[in-house]
């Protein structure tokens, strides 16, 4: 009898336990409402002494420095504010931000990732503070292009991209290309692809004369999402591909984006690229690219600084592809991580000072000094004809005019960039043939829209 | 009479309990009623002492258990309001191939992390017991524990660089004439899993080793002397003595690698990231990747409830073999 008596207490305790655990309020929380009421804002930023905390992902080279002078800059222009830097690579950003966000003291300033999975879902959360008034005061919507503004613009619920309230600028732009080795497409006698039919072309000469046309490492996964982007875009153009990626209209299983995986698939049987990709990371097939290992390597204008240093500036080229039938070439791309405020933070007007500061036209030429590609390019900028800088700046500048720009392909659905990403090595392993790499894609797909009804 | 002994000093209860452990398992059936008293009174006082402990365990372990029990119900991106998803999260852990077939990658990881590494520890085992006072012993040990204590993030990186066109292994293969086999061992369908599997082998074999030769220390001398007197062999002493013998360690390090299997992570996030396609990925890897970078949080956690479950299971097993006068 005693025995028993004892262990009541240590039963309720553990029923306690359960209840409180599970049957506690569903997991989430209240959805803060970040548009009730945002207050005035002004240029004007407190002379109190604050710490304003910033989370990017500027770890390359190049962008490194420039966010340590801008942030050095900001310093010396407002004494009693305190920068706190976290800078980590894109991956662990993506994986930690959300934790951050919904914590109760998050950062003031954040690089927030366009579309669904990340801005999107932040949106829906109420974790970031709409930006709009904030683009009237310091006239960022005359500065940028529209077709970058809306990249960055949400609906307040967060299940529309590209419309309602703007939650970010970008610093950077971005494009996606091929860049090509001078020297060996001298070699070999080709200038550099204006088409996709001119880089197959291309790679059968560089194949025949026994070089290496397309260095890819995909250990990562990501760089699958480029490959394809680039060569869908050039094969489907740009109103195609955005209304899919949008949600507009269209198929994953359409004939041009089964044909681009097709092409890819036939690069592979050919011997363009190379074996083993899935088990190659993307640095060590960039730096083998950089050491004149190939004719051909695909990936973004982040690389400028990497492979300007690598292999200097006149020795490599850049180039984008056009479609059949089009004015102007289109790839993947569009800018940088946005820079957000927080709806949490206390110091709105400082943080809003501070994203103007590392994004406007003084910030540009910053960027430029470090070998990156500002969103907007400053009126009267030309770099030295011949080098690579030269190379991006030209084609982001036709690429901006002509609006052809197409979003990354992992901003579809939350869970799309895995189902790229796998899909992609599964396309290039020879396990998915084109028609059952679109498929899945496509079945992703519309359980996504399905969801968002 | 039970007020008195209630009573008691405590010098007695430590008496009492002195006498009782040297007399082993024999002196607990003596037990009488105000014994039991005894017994129970100071058990409540222990609970004190471990107190501070629990509360520790509950707070960092028991809670978000139970959070994670509890979010696996439920359909949540991580941030916005959740909505209740009933068992559909576990119906989804069996149902979707995903998640079925990193459970299957977890099972053959087994083999490569468990069975291998105690079967062939077990022989060297009986080739280094043979090696009587071996100079040098504790120098063996450290080298062959060194995969243990060098941080899983490097061993995974210099396994991506040996597996790689031009690393170590090819280099090998170019050596002796089988140039024709070179290939990225981690990108290939057929061989990625395997490769991993086989970093598991190289870190879990000297664990092994180094756990087996402790434990052939132990056993009496007397033992092999009275076999070689009878005529045995090596090979009969191994399986009639030394064999036996280790039931308790041969537990202990099946337990240890079949857990470290089960729940590699690491390895698998540097060397592949589940890739190619699909073919590495494993539960925890699955639950990490759908928590923090789908906005699966439900899913994640049943993944996880069930990880934790097969994990429980298996271990219970494995101490099946963990001899009964052993504690």
């Amino acid at each position: 009898m005693h025995s028993k008596m004892r262990k009541v207490p240590l039963l309720v305790g553990i029923a306690a336990c359960l209840t409180i655990g599970l049957a506690a309020c569903a997991p989430g929380g209240s959805t803060a409402t970040s548009t009730a009421s945002l207050g005035s804002v002004s240029k004007t930023v407190t002379k109190d002494k604050i710490t304003l905390t910033e989370w990017d992902q500027n770890t390359d080279g190049g962008s490194d420095t420039a966010q340590k002078e801008l942030n050095a800059a900001f310093e010396k222009k407002y004494p009693n504010i305190t920068i706190k830097r976290v800078s980590q690579s894109f991956s662990d950003l993506k994986t930690t931000l959300k934790l951050a966000l919904s914590g109760n003291t998050p950062p003031d300033v954040v690089q927030a990732n366009q579309g669904y999975p990340d801005m999107g879902a932040f949106v829906k959360g109420g974790l970031l503070r709409p930006m709009d008034d904030y683009a009237k005061l310091y006239d960022w919507t005359s500065y940028y292009p529209s077709s970058l503004l809306k990249l960055n613009t949400f609906s307040s619920d967060g299940k529309t991209w590209q419309t309602g309230n703007l939650y970010g600028v970008s610093q950077t732009g971005e494009l996606v290309g091929v860049y090509y080795n001078k020297a060996i497409l001298d070699q070999l006698g080709v200038s550099a692809p204006k088409t996709i039919d001119d880089l197959t072309v291309d790679m059968a000469k560089a194949k025949a004369a026994g070089i290496l046309p397309l260095n890819y490492g995909n250990l990562e996964k990501s760089p699958g999402i480029h490959l394809y982007g680039v060569v869908q875009a050039a094969v489907a153009g740009a109103t195609a591909v955005d209304d899919l990626v949008t949600a507009k209209s269209g198929s994953w299983t359409d004939k041009d984006n089964v044909t681009a995986a097709a092409t890819i698939q036939g690069w592979v049987d050919k011997g363009y690229i190379n074996a083993g990709s899935s088990g190659i990371s993307r640095d060590a097939s960039l730096a083998s690219f950089g050491k004149g290992g190939s004719a051909f390597y695909v990936d973004g204008t982040w690389q400028q600084q990497t492979l300007e240093s690598d292999m200097g500036k006149t020795a490599v080229g850049f180039t984008t592809l056009t479609p059949v039938g089009a004015s102007a070439p289109v790839t993947e791309g569009g800018e940088g991580l946005a820079w957000a405020i927080t709806s949490k933070s206390k110091h709105a007007d400082a943080a809003a000072a501070y994203i103007d500061f590392i994004t406007n036209a003084k910030a540009a030429q910053t960027l430029l000094d470090t070998g990156n590609l500002p969103a907007v390019l400053p009126t009267g900028y030309s770099p030295t004809s011949g080098t690579l800088a030269a190379d991006i700046a030209d084609q982001y500048t036709e690429i901006s005019k002509a609006s052809t720009v197409v979003p990354y392909l992992d901003y579809t659905t939350s869970t799309f960039y895995d189902t790229l990403t796998s899909g992609m090595q599964n396309l290039v392993g020879g396990q998915a043939t084109p028609e059952q790499f679109t498929q899945s894609l496509q079945t992703d797909y519309e359980a996504f829209t399905k969801d968002r009804g | 009479m039970s007020t008195r002994t209630n009573a008691a000093p405590p010098a007695g209860t430590v008496d009492a309990r002195a006498r009782r452990s040297r007399q082993g398992i024999a002196a607990r059936p003596a037990g009488t009623a105000s014994r039991r008293a005894r017994r129970g009174r100071r058990d409540l006082k222990g609970y004190l002492y471990v107190l501070p402990a629990f509360a520790l365990f509950a707070v960092f372990l028991g809670v978000p258990t139970l959070q994670t029990l509890q979010y696996s119900f439920y359909d949540w991106d991580g941030i916005s309001q959740a909505t209740s998803a009933g068992l559909s999260n576990y119906v989804g852990v069996v149902t979707d191939t995903a998640l079925s077939s990193a459970f299957v990658h977890a099972a053959v990881l087994m083999i490569f992390y468990s069975a291998i590494p105690v079967v062939l520890a077990l022989a060297l085992t009986l080739i280094v017991s043979r090696a009587h006072a071996l100079r040098g012993m504790s120098f063996f040990r450290t080298v062959l524990f060194l995969p243990q204590v060098i941080a899983s993030v490097v061993v995974a990186s210099i396994w991506v660089s040996i597996y790689s066109q031009n690393g170590l292994f090819n280099e090998i293969l170019r050596a002796v004439g089988l140039g024709d086999l070179a290939k990225v061992w981690l990108g290939d369908y057929g061989t990625a899993l395997i490769a991993i599997g086989f970093v598991g082998t190289w870190l879990n074999i000297g664990l092994c080793l180094v756990l087996f030769v402790s434990g052939v220390g132990n056993i009496q001398p007397e033992l092999f002397e009275a076999a070689r007197l009878d005529g045995a062999g090596p090979v009969r002493e191994f399986f009639g003595i030394t064999l036996p013998a280790l039931r308790g360690q041969i537990a202990v390090a099946l337990t240890l690698t079949v857990v470290s299997a089960l729940k590699t992570f690491d390895l698998v996030y540097i060397t592949t990231r589940g890739g190619p396609g699909d073919s590495t990925t494993v539960p925890a890897f699955e639950a990490y990747n759908r928590a923090f970078n789908q906005g699966q949080v439900g899913s994640a956690a049943a993944v996880a409830v069930v990880l934790t479950i097969v994990i429980i299971i298996v271990t219970a097993l494995i101490n099946l073999l963990q001899p009964k006068d052993v504690e």
